[in-house]
C-alpha cells in the first residue's frame, strides 16, 4: 500500500536478501496488507488464539523438561514442578489455565464466523483449516489432561478411549492398540506425553496456513460485503496491529486474573488425587471446553425415542451412536458453507438467522450446563433435547432459514455503509465468489 | 497508509495540518512509551522461563552429603557421591602428608600448598576432593590400591593421561587445574558434611 | 466394563453406584444414599489466606504443624511436604531437624548389601505413618486414611470443607434424625463408622480426630486456647499451606503483573486510539 513501506525496495541490504528468498516483503504483505476498515472487536480473536497458542508452546516446552511421564512419577513430578521448581507454580498454572483461555478465544472466534457467516464462498479452505485447528486442540487438551495422572486425568483417559470400543468388529483391538495394554496405563501415558508435544506443532502448520488462506481471500468484516477498493481498507499496521494489542492487554489481564487468583476455579479438585485405577470418583466431568459435546455423547442411550427411532432398531448400539454424534458435532462444521445457502453473510443483514443464532449459542450454553450434571432426570432429558436442537439447527434449520429468508438490503460498500437509495443500489452479495 | 486515508478524509479534513502534527508527535511518545512496555514484558515473562531450569529446591537441598569417618583407617580411600559426582576421601598417613607440603608451589601448574587446599593439624589427614578430572570429565584411578595411581602417587586420568600428587593437584597431562576441594565440614562427633550451603529459604512467604 | 464402556459409564454415574463408589472410598461397608441435594454446604470460615491479599498466618500454621504431628500424623501422611519446607513458616533448622529426625528413611545398603535405615533429614519429604498402602488399609478398618499434602486442594469447598469435617460430627441419635439412607430409612453408622454433617453421605470411617479442648498442648507463647474449634482452624490453616505453599508468593505476584497489565492495556488503547484517529480522520 503505502510507499513507506517498501523497505525492501530501498535498502540494499534488504534487498538483497529479498532477491533471494523474499522474507521481507512477505514480512511487508503480512504488516501492510489491505484489511476491512470497519471490523468490530470479534475479530481480536484470532491473533489472541495464536497467542495462546505461543504461550501453550513455551511453557509447555519449559515443562517437558521438569516432568516425568511414568505412571509412578508423573504425579509427583507435576506437585514437584509445583513446589520445588523455581516458579514452577506460575509455568505449571499459566498452562494449566492457559488451555482453557486457548479455548475461550477459539470458541468466540467460532462463533464470531458463524454469526458474520465467514464460512461462506470464498472463505471455505480458511474455514475448514480452522475446524481442523478445533480438532486438533481436542485432541492435544484432551491428552495434555491425562499427563498430571490425577483421578480425573485417568478416568477421562479410560472413558473417552474406550469410546474406540464402540467401532464395530474390531474395536477391543483398536482400544488395546490405543492403550498398548488392556486398560490406561504407562504405554498409554508415554505415547500421549509423546503426542501432546507434537500435536502442537502440527497445530502451528496448520495455522500457517489458516493466515495464508485469509491473506489470500482477505478477511470478511461485519457487514459480510467484499471490498470493493483502497477507499474500504486500511492497513492491518498500525491499525489492527494497535488494536490487536489493545485487545492482547484485556486478554492477558483475564488470563492473569485467573492463574493468580483462582487457578483452580476451571479444574476439579479430584484432579489433586493421584490416579487410581480401581476406584472411579463418584461424579467424572470433562474440563468445561468438552462438556457440551460430553452431553451429546451421553444423550445417546438405548431407551432414547430418538436413538431407538432412528438407529436402534436396524441394530446399532447406542454407544456407537453417542460416539458418532460427538464426532459429528464438529464434524458438521465442515458441511456449514453447503448448509447455509444464503448468498448474504453476516447476520446483520438476516433477521432470521441471527435469531436462530442466538438460539444455538442458547443451546450450546445448555449442552455445556447439563454435561456438568450427573447423568440423571431431568438433566438427561433436557440434554437430549439440546443435542437434537444443536443437529437440527444445521441440518433442517439453516437450510431452511437460508432458503426461506429475505436478507435485508446490503449497503453500498464498507466505506459507505449507510444505504443511499433503495435496494437497486446495494451491493451485490458475495461478489467475490464468482 | 497515507494513500488510503487521504482518499477517504477528501471530504473531512478540517482538523487541518496542525492539529495532524500535534497527533503525530503524542502517536509518537505513546509508541515509544508502549514498545518499553512490550520489552519490560517480555522480558519479565522470560525470566521464570529461563530461572525455572537452575537447580530446583529440592536439588539444591540435597547438594550435602554426610559422612562417618570414623571406620576409615590411616592409607584408606573411599568413594562418595556428592551433587551427583565422586568425591574421593582419603586418611593420609604421616608420609603422604610430608610428601604432599614438600612440593614448592611455584612448580605447580595449578599452584597451591597443601595448606591452602586441607588445612592443617588434624584435619589435614583428610583429603577431600571432588573426583572428577578438570580436563574434560573423566574419572582418575587411584582410589583402590590396584589402581594406576600415575607418576605422582596420587590419581591417574585415563582418558587423557592427567597425573594427580597427593594432594590431587594436577602434576602432569592436560588437565588445566586441581582437583577442586568442595567446601565441607568434620564435626566433632567425627563426621564429613560435604557441602555445608543450607537450602535457600522456602517458599516465598517470609517467616513470621 | 471395558466391552461396554458406555453403558457402564452410565451405571457408574447413577446414583446407587455413586454410593457404592464411596464405599470403596472413604467407607469401607455400607452404601449411604447420596443424591444431588444430599451434600452439606461446608461453614464459611474468615481464613486470613481468602481473598486476593490473603497471607498465611505463620505462628497458626505452627500451631496447626503441632496438631497434624501430634494427632493426625499417627494415620495421615504428608509426602509431598519436604521437612526443609517447615523453614518457610519460621522453624529453626535445629527444630527441622528435631522433627525430621524423629523418622526413619531407608538409607543406603551397607558393605554386606544389607538394607540399612537412617534418620531422616531436612531434605527428606514427610515420612509415611505407614511403609505400605496394604499395612495402611490393614491397620484402619479396612480404608486407607488418605495422604494430606494435598487435601485442601483435593475436595470441593477446599479449607472450609476440611474444618466442617473436623467440627462436623454428630452422634448416632443425630444421625438416624437428621439423614436417611438409599432405602428412606434412618441413617446409622455402622461398626467403626462415624456419622458427620459435611462427608459426602455422611459416613466416614475417621474417628473424631480433635474431640477435647486442650487435647494439644499449644507450645508458643501467645497462642489463643487449645479449644477444638482453634485445634480445627489451625490444622486446616496447615493443611491449606502444606497444598499451596507458594499461595503468598502467588497472590502477591499477581498484585505486580496486574497491574503492569492495566499500565499496558490503556497504554495501548491510548495507542490505538491514536492511530485510529490519524488513520480514519475521526476518533
Amino acid at each position: 500500500m503505502s510507499t513507506e513501506a517498501h523497505g525492501a525496495r530501498r535498502n540494499r541490504t534488504l534487498k538483497w536478501i529479498d532477491d533471494r528468498m523474499p522474507i521481507v516483503s512477505m514480512t511487508e504483505h503480512a504488516l501492510y496488507y489491505p484489511v476491512p476498515r470497519n471490523l468490530n472487536y470479534m475479530w481480536n480473536f484470532g491473533s489472541l488464539a495464536g497467542l495462546a497458542l505461543i504461550i501453550m508452546i513455551v511453557t509447555g516446552i519449559v515443562l517437558s523438561m521438569h516432568y516425568t511421564p511414568h505412571t509412578d512419577y508423573a504425579f509427583d513430578s507435576v506437585e514437584r514442578i509445583m513446589r520445588d521448581v523455581n516458579y514452577g507454580w506460575l509455568i505449571r498454572y499459566v498452562h494449566m489455565n492457559g488451555g482453557s483461555m486457548f479455548f475461550i478465544v477459539v470458541y468466540l472466534h467460532i462463533f464470531r464466523g458463524l454469526y458474520y457467516g465467514s464460512f461462506k464462498a470464498p472463505r471455505e479452505l480458511l474455514w475448514w483449516l480452522g475446524v481442523i485447528i478445533l480438532f486438533l486442540m481436542m485432541a492435544t487438551a484432551f491428552m495434555g489432561y491425562v499427563l498430571p495422572w490425577g483421578q480425573m486425568s485417568f478416568w477421562a483417559a479410560k472413558v473417552i478411549t474406550s469410546m474406540v470400543g464402540a467401532v464395530p468388529l474390531i474395536g477391543e483391538s483398536l482400544t488395546e492398540l490405543l492403550w498398548g495394554g488392556f486398560t490406561v496405563d504407562n504405554p498409554t501415558l508415554n505415547r500421549f506425553y509423546s503426542l501432546h508435544y507434537l500435536l502442537p506443532f502440527v497445530i502451528l502448520g496448520v495455522v500457517v496456513l489458516h493466515i495464508w488462506a485469509l491473506h489470500t481471500v482477505k478477511a470478511n468484516n461485519p457487514l459480510g460485503i467484499d471490498m470493493k477498493g483502497p477507499q474500504d481498507s486500511i492497513d492491518f499496521h498500525p491499525y489492527y496491529t494497535t488494536k490487536d494489542l489493545f485487545g492482547t492487554g484485556v486478554f492477558l489481564l483475564v488470563f492473569a486474573a485467573f492463574v493468580f487468583y483462582a487457578p483452580n476455579y476451571l479444574g476439579h479438585p479430584d484432579n489433586y488425587i493421584q490416579a487410581d485405577p480401581l476406584k472411579t470418583p463418584p461424579h467424572i466431568v470433562p474440563e468445561w471446553y468438552f462438556l457440551p459435546f460430553y452431553t451429546i455423547l451421553r444423550s445417546f442411550t438405548d431407551d432414547w425415542w430418538l436413538f431407538q427411532v432412528l438407529l436402534g432398531w436396524w441394530g446399532m448400539e447406542a454407544k456407537l451412536a453417542g460416539v458418532l454424534a460427538m464426532g459429528g458435532a464438529v464434524a458438521v462444521l465442515f458441511v456449514l458453507p453447503w448448509l447455509d445457502t444464503s448468498r448474504v453473510r453476516s447476520a446483520k443483514f438476516r433477521p432470521v438467522y441471527r435469531a436462530f443464532f442466538w438460539l444455538f449459542v442458547i443451546d450450546c450454553l445448555v449442552l455445556g450446563w447439563i454435561g456438568a450434571q450427573p447423568a440423571e432426570q431431568p438433566w438427561t432429558a433436557i440434554g437430549q433435547w439440546a443435542t437434537i436442537w444443536y443437529f437440527a439447527h444445521f441440518l433442517v434449520i439453516l437450510p431452511l432459514v437460508s432458503r426461506i429468508e429475505r436478507p435485508r438490503p446490503l449497503p453500498h460498500s464498507i466505506s459507505q455503509p449507510v444505504l443511499g437509495g433503495g435496494a437497486a443500489a446495494a451491493a451485490a452479495p458475495m461478489e467475490a465468489s464468482r | 497508509m497515507a494513500d488510503s486515508a487521504s482518499t477517504d478524509a477528501a471530504g473531512s479534513h478540517e482538523h487541518g495540518a496542525g492539529a495532524h502534527e500535534d497527533g503525530a508527535g503524542r502517536r509518537d511518545f505513546l509508541i515509544l512509551a508502549g514498545g518499553a512496555f512490550g520489552a519490560f514484558a517480555a522480558g519479565a515473562s522470560a525470566w521464570p522461563l529461563l530461572d525455572s531450569l537452575n537447580p530446583a529446591r529440592d536439588t539444591l537441598a540435597a547438594s550435602t552429603t554426610e559422612v562417618d569417618l570414623s571406620p576409615i583407617e590411616e592409607g584408606q580411600a573411599i568413594t562418595v557421591k556428592w551433587r551427583g559426582s565422586p568425591v574421593f576421601i582419603r586418611r593420609r598417613t604421616q608420609k603422604e602428608i610430608a610428601e604432599a607440603k614438600a612440593v614448592d608451589p611455584d612448580d605447580l601448574p595449578d599452584p597451591q600448598t597443601d595448606e591452602q587446599r586441607f588445612g592443617s593439624g588434624a584435619r589435614e589427614q583428610w583429603l577431600v576432593v571432588v573426583g572428577v578430572c578438570t580436563h574434560l570429565g573423566c574419572i582418575p584411578l587411584g582410589q583402590k590400591g590396584t589402581d594406576n595411581k600415575g607418576e605422582y602417587g596420587g590419581w591417574f586420568c585415563p582418558c587423557h593421561g592427567s597425573h594427580y600428587d597427593i594432594s590431587g593437584r594436577i602434576r602432569k597431562g592436560p588437565a588445566p587445574r586441581n582437583l577442586p576441594v568442595p567446601p565441607y565440614a568434620i564435626t566433632a562427633e567425627n563426621k564429613l558434611i560435604i557441602g555445608v550451603e543450607q537450602p535457600k529459604g522456602g517458599h516465598g512467604g517470609n517467616a513470621a | 466394563m471395558i466391552r461396554s464402556p458406555m453403558r457402564s459409564l452410565h451405571r457408574m454415574l447413577a446414583p446407587a453406584a455413586i454410593a457404592a463408589v464411596l464405599a470403596g472410598g472413604a467407607v469401607p461397608a455400607a452404601a449411604p444414599a447420596l443424591a444431588a441435594g444430599d451434600a452439606v454446604a461446608p461453614k464459611a470460615v474468615a481464613w486470613t489466606f481468602n481473598g486476593v491479599f490473603g497471607r498465611y498466618d505463620y505462628p497458626q500454621l505452627r500451631r496447626g504443624l503441632q496438631v497434624y504431628n501430634e494427632v493426625c500424623a499417627a494415620c495421615h501422611g504428608l509426602r509431598l511436604v519436604a521437612y526443609r519446607d517447615l523453614a518457610a513458616i519460621g522453624l529453626s533448622e535445629a527444630q527441622i531437624r528435631a522433627i525430621a529426625g524423629d523418622k526413619e528413611v531407608d538409607g543406603e545398603p551397607d558393605e554386606e548389601g544389607e538394607p540399612t535405615t537412617r534418620p531422616a533429614e531436612p531434605k527428606d519429604r514427610f515420612v509415611d505413618p505407614f511403609p505400605n498402602v496394604q499395612a495402611a488399609i490393614a491397620s484402619n478398618n479396612g480404608a486407607a486414611p488418605p495422604d494430606l499434602s494435598l487435601m485442601v486442594k483435593a475436595r470441593g469447598g477446599a479449607a472450609d470443607y476440611v474444618y466442617s469435617l473436623l467440627t462436623g460430627y454428630v452422634s448416632e441419635a443425630a444421625c438416624k434424625k437428621q439423614f436417611k439412607d438409599s432405602q428412606g430409612n434412618p441413617l446409622a453408622p455402622g461398626e467403626g463408622q462415624y456419622c458427620n454433617t459435611y462427608m459426602p453421605g455422611h459416613i466416614v470411617a475417621m474417628a473424631p480426630p480433635l474431640t477435647e479442648d486442650g487435647q494439644v498442648e499449644y507450645e508458643e507463647a501467645g497462642a489463643p486456647p487449645a479449644s477444638v474449634d482453634q485445634m480445627s482452624k489451625d490444622v486446616t490453616a496447615f493443611l491449606a499451606w502444606a497444598a499451596e505453599p507458594y499461595m503468598v508468593e502467588r497472590k502477591r505476584m499477581g498484585i505486580k503483573v496486574m497491574l503492569f497489565l492495566l499500565l499496558f492495556t490503556g497504554f495501548m488503547y491510548a495507542i490505538y486510539r491514536q492511530v485510529k484517529k490519524d488513520v480514519k480522520g475521526h476518533a
